[in-house]
C-alpha cells in the first residue's frame, strides 16, 4: 500500500548529525577515548596484575564489611569456583569495565541528579531523556559509539554508562526532594548556604536512596557490558557471545555462571554499602 | 525603638500575586479574594510591634495563617508586600548574604514537628547553628553542650533523635535554637505535637528559661489556655488578619469582636480571672462609729457584715450581724467584737486558687493590695458570675493601664 506522505528521512538526518560531530569534534572523542581507555586498563592492571587470591582475600574483606557473614561467604566460594573454571581473566575485565561505567554513572549522575531536585524545569528536561535513555533498546547505543570510539572496550564502556547512568540520576534527585520540608526549612532558618544545606542535610539523609540508584546503575553496567562484548569489548560477554554462535552449550553455562555470581556479588557490595553505618 | 516592627506585611500565595493585592487594599475578605482571583490570602495586612524580652503570643485557628505569619518574619516565606524591621532595619529588602547573617544571628526558630536531623548526634544538632558559621568545632560543642545543659539535656550528646521520647526531642530544638544566642526566638506550634502533661512541663520550663534569659519570643499556638499562660501579649488571628492584640486579660475581659468573644468563650476562666476582676465594692465602716450606725448600715445596704477600716483604708477586721446587735444589747463598743481573722488575698490570685476559701468562708473575702489596704471584696456569688463571664470591667482595665505604667 502507498503511503499518504513520502517517508520521513529520519535514518539520513541522524547520520548527518552524527557525521556532523565527528567532524567537528574528533578532539574531543579522542579525550574522552583516552581518559575511559586510561581508567578501565587502570582498573585491569590493578585486578589482574595482583595474583587471583589477592583479590578473593581484599573482595572477601569488602563483603564482609560491607554485608553479612554469608555474603562474604558467598563471595569467597563464588570467585574460587570463577577461578577453578578459567573464567578468572575475563571476570575480572568485565568487573574493570563495570568499574569504569558505573564510576562515571556515578560522576555525571549524582550532580545531574541534584540539579534535577534543585530545579522543577531541569527535572522537566531530564526526566523524558532519561525515559528514552533506558527503553531505547541497548544494542542502538552501539552504533554511535562505534562510530565515534571505533571498535573495543572504550565504546562498551560509553554504551554502557548511557544504559546504566539513569537510575542514578533518578534515585539522586527523589532521595533529595523526599527530606521532609520541615527539614529544609529548619536548614534554612539557621542561614544555611546553598551548599550547606546540600552537603550536612540533602546530601547524608537521601544517601539510602541514592546508594540504591547507584546499585541499579551498576546491576546495569553489568548486564550493557555483557551486551558490549559484541563490539569487541572483552570480559565474560564474549565468551557467552562464543558459546551461543557456536552453540556450545556447557561452555555457555560456565560462563554464564561466572556472571551471575559476579552480578549478586555486586548487587550485596553496593547494597551493603548503603546500609551501612547506621548503628 | 521595639525589637521588631511589622508594617502591612502581606502573602498572597498563587500565581502573580501582585494581582490581588488592590483587592485586600479594598478590605475584601480572603473568600472573595479567592472566588475573583483564584490566589490564597495567606497574611493580610499585619501590623505589630513586639518589644525585647516579651513573649508574643500569635494565636488563631488553624488555617488562620500565624503559621504562615511566623515563616514571613525570617523569610522562610517571601512576603507580597510590607515591612519587618528587625532593630530598625528592614529585612524584606535584604539580599540572600544579609539575610543568611541575620537568620545565622539574630532569629532562632522552634518547630512544630521538632525538624531535628536524623543522622546526626544530639550535640551535633544543637551545634547546628554554630557549625554553619564555621564556629571551630571545640567552641561550638562545647556552647552547644551548655545550651543542653540548660534544657536539662545534658549526659544525652551522643544520643540519635530518634532514641529520644517527643519531649526531649522538642528540648534539643530548643537547645539547637538557643546555642546560637540569638535575640530572637520564633516558635511555631513548638509544644503542640507533646502530650498535655509533657507540655505543660515544657510550658514551665519555658517561662522559667526566660525569667532568665529574656529573649524576645514569637509563640504561635492554637491554644488558647497556652497562650494566656505564657503570653506577656497576644494577638488573634482570623483569616490572615490580626483581629485583636493585648495582654491576656484584655483578650478575656474585652474581646474585640464576636470572634475574639467565640474563641475565649470555651477557656477555662478559672486560671486567667484574678481576684480583682471578681471583686465587689467593699461595705466598711470606721471604729469611732457606734453599734447602732453599724446595724443600721447593714440593713441599709443588705449585708450581714461590714469590714473596718481605718482612715487609709487599712483592713482593721470584720464586724458581723450577730456581733454588733451583741455588743449593742450589752453595751459594749465595736471594738470589743471586732474579728480580726479576716480571709483575705491579693488582688492577683487567680480564680482557681480562691475556690476553697470563698467556699468555706462565712464571710466575702477580702481583697487587700500593699500595706493591707482593702481593695474590694469577694462573694460566692461574684465568682460564679466571673466564671460564667461577668467581669469587673472597671477593675480590670484599671489594672492594666496601671501595669503599663509600671513598664
Amino acid at each position: 500500500m502507498d503511503q499518504l506522505f513520502p517517508k520521513l528521512p529520519l535514518d539520513s538526518w541522524v547520520e548527518t548529525i552524527v557525521d556532523g560531530l565527528d567532524e567537528h569534534l574528533g578532539f574531543l572523542f579522542d579525550f574522552i577515548s583516552t581518559c575511559i581507555g586510561g581508567m578501565v586498563d587502570f582498573f585491569q592492571l590493578i585486578l589482574t596484575g595482583l595474583p587471583f587470591w589477592v583479590i578473593i582475600i581484599l573482595l572477601t574483606l569488602l563483603a564482609y564489611r560491607a554485608g553479612k557473614l554469608s555474603i562474604a561467604l558467598f563471595t569467597f566460594i563464588g570467585l574460587l569456583l570463577i577461578q577453578n573454571l578459567g573464567y578468572w581473566e575475563h571476570s575480572m575485565e568485565t568487573l574493570a569495565l563495570v568499574l569504569t561505567a558505573g564510576l562515571i554513572s556515578i560522576i555525571i549522575g549524582i550532580p545531574v541528579g541534584i540539579w534535577c531536585a534543585k530545579s522543577d524545569s531541569v527535572q522537566k528536561v531530564v526526566t523524558p531523556l532519561l525515559d528514552f535513555m533506558q527503553t531505547m533498546p541497548a544494542f542502538v547505543y552501539l552504533i554511535p559509539a562505534i562510530f565515534f570510539f571505533g571498535l573495543g572496550k572504550v565504546p562498551g564502556v560509553i554504551a554502557s554508562v548511557i544504559f546504566a547512568m539513569p537510575p542514578t540520576i533518578r534515585l539522586t534527585n527523589l532521595g533529595i526532594r523526599q527530606v521532609p520540608a520541615d527539614l529544609i526549612e529548619a536548614t534554612e532558618a539557621f542561614g544555611s548556604t546553598y551548599w550547606q544545606k546540600l552537603t550536612k542535610v540533602q546530601l547524608p539523609i537521601a544517601k539510602t536512596t541514592i546508594m540504591a540508584g547507584i546499585n541499579q546503575s551498576i546491576m546495569l553496567a553489568l548486564s550493557m557490558v555483557v551486551i558490549a562484548s559484541m563490539i569487541g569489548a572483552k570480559g565474560l560477554g564474549a565468551d557467552v557471545y562464543r558459546a551461543v554462535t557456536q552453540i556450545k552449550i556447557g561452555e555457555g553455562f560456565e560462563a554464564g555462571l561466572a556472571i551471575v555470581i559476579m552480578a549478586i556479588l555486586l548487587d550485596r557490595i553496593t547494597q551493603g554499602v548503603g546500609k551501612r553505618k547506621k548503628a | 525603638m521595639p525589637k521588631i516592627k511589622v508594617e502591612n506585611l502581606t502573602k498572597i500565595f498563587g500565581r502573580q500575586p501582585q494581582r490581588a493585592l488592590p483587592y485586600v487594599k479594598q478590605g475584601k475578605t480572603k473568600q472573595e479574594i479567592l472566588k475573583e482571583t483564584g490566589l490564597t490570602l495567606g497574611v493580610n495586612q499585619a501590623s505589630f510591634e513586639v518589644h525585647a524580652g516579651e513573649i508574643f503570643v500569635i494565636m488563631g485557628l488553624s488555617g488562620s495563617g500565624k503559621s504562615t505569619l511566623v515563616r514571613l518574619l525570617n523569610r522562610l516565606i517571601e512576603p507580597t508586600e510590607g515591612r519587618i524591621l528587625i532593630d530598625g532595619t528592614d529585612i524584606v529588602s535584604m539580599n540572600t548574604e544579609q539575610l543568611q547573617q541575620v537568620r545565622r544571628k539574630k532569629l532562632g526558630m522552634v518547630f512544630q514537628k521538632f525538624a531535628l536531623f536524623p543522622h546526626r548526634t544530639v550535640l551535633e544538632n544543637a551545634a547546628y547553628g554554630l557549625e554553619i558559621q564555621g564556629i571551630p568545632k571545640a567552641e561550638r560543642e562545647a556552647k552547644a553542650k551548655a545550651s543542653l545543659a540548660l534544657v536539662g539535656l545534658a549526659g544525652w550528646e551522643a544520643s540519635y533523635p530518634e532514641q529520644l521520647s517527643g519531649g526531649m526531642q522538642q528540648r534539643v530544638g530548643l537547645a539547637r535554637a538557643l546555642a546560637n544566642e540569638p535575640d530572637v526566638l520564633l516558635m511555631d506550634e513548638a509544644f503542640s505535637a507533646l502530650d498535655p502533661l509533657i507540655r505543660k512541663d515544657m510550658q514551665d520550663e519555658l517561662l522559667e528559661l526566660q525569667s532568665t534569659m529574656q529573649k524576645t519570643i514569637i509563640f504561635i499556638t492554637h491554644d488558647l489556655d497556652e497562650a494566656l499562660k505564657i503570653g506577656d501579649r497576644i494577638a488573634l488571628m482570623k483569616d490572615g488578619a490580626i483581629v485583636q492584640i493585648g495582654t491576656p486579660e484584655e483578650i478575656m475581659t474585652n474581646p474585640a469582636n464576636e470572634y475574639v468573644e467565640r474563641f475565649v468563650e470555651d477557656v477555662d476562666r478559672s486560671k486567667v480571672l484574678s481576684a480583682e476582676n471578681v471583686m465587689k465594692r467593699a461595705e466598711t465602716i470606721t471604729l469611732d462609729k457606734g453599734p447602732r450606725v453599724a446595724l443600721q448600715m447593714m440593713r441599709d445596704r443588705g449585708v450581714s457584715s461590714l469590714y473596718v477600716v481605718d482612715k487609709k483604708k487599712t483592713l482593721l477586721g470584720v464586724l458581723t450581724a450577730d456581733a454588733v446587735s451583741e455588743a449593742k444589747e450589752q453595751g459594749k463598743s465595736l471594738e470589743s467584737v471586732l474579728r480580726t481573722e479576716v480571709p483575705k488575698v491579693g488582688p492577683q490570685t487567680l480564680l482557681n486558687e480562691l475556690f476553697d476559701l470563698v467556699a468555706f468562708s462565712d464571710i466575702p473575702v477580702a481583697v487587700t493590695g500593699e500595706q493591707d489596704r482593702l481593695l474590694g471584696v469577694i462573694v460566692k456569688g461574684a465568682v460564679l458570675g466571673g466564671l460564667a463571664g461577668k467581669v469587673n470591667q472597671e477593675s480590670s482595665l484599671a489594672a492594666s493601664e496601671e501595669r503599663q505604667v509600671d513598664a
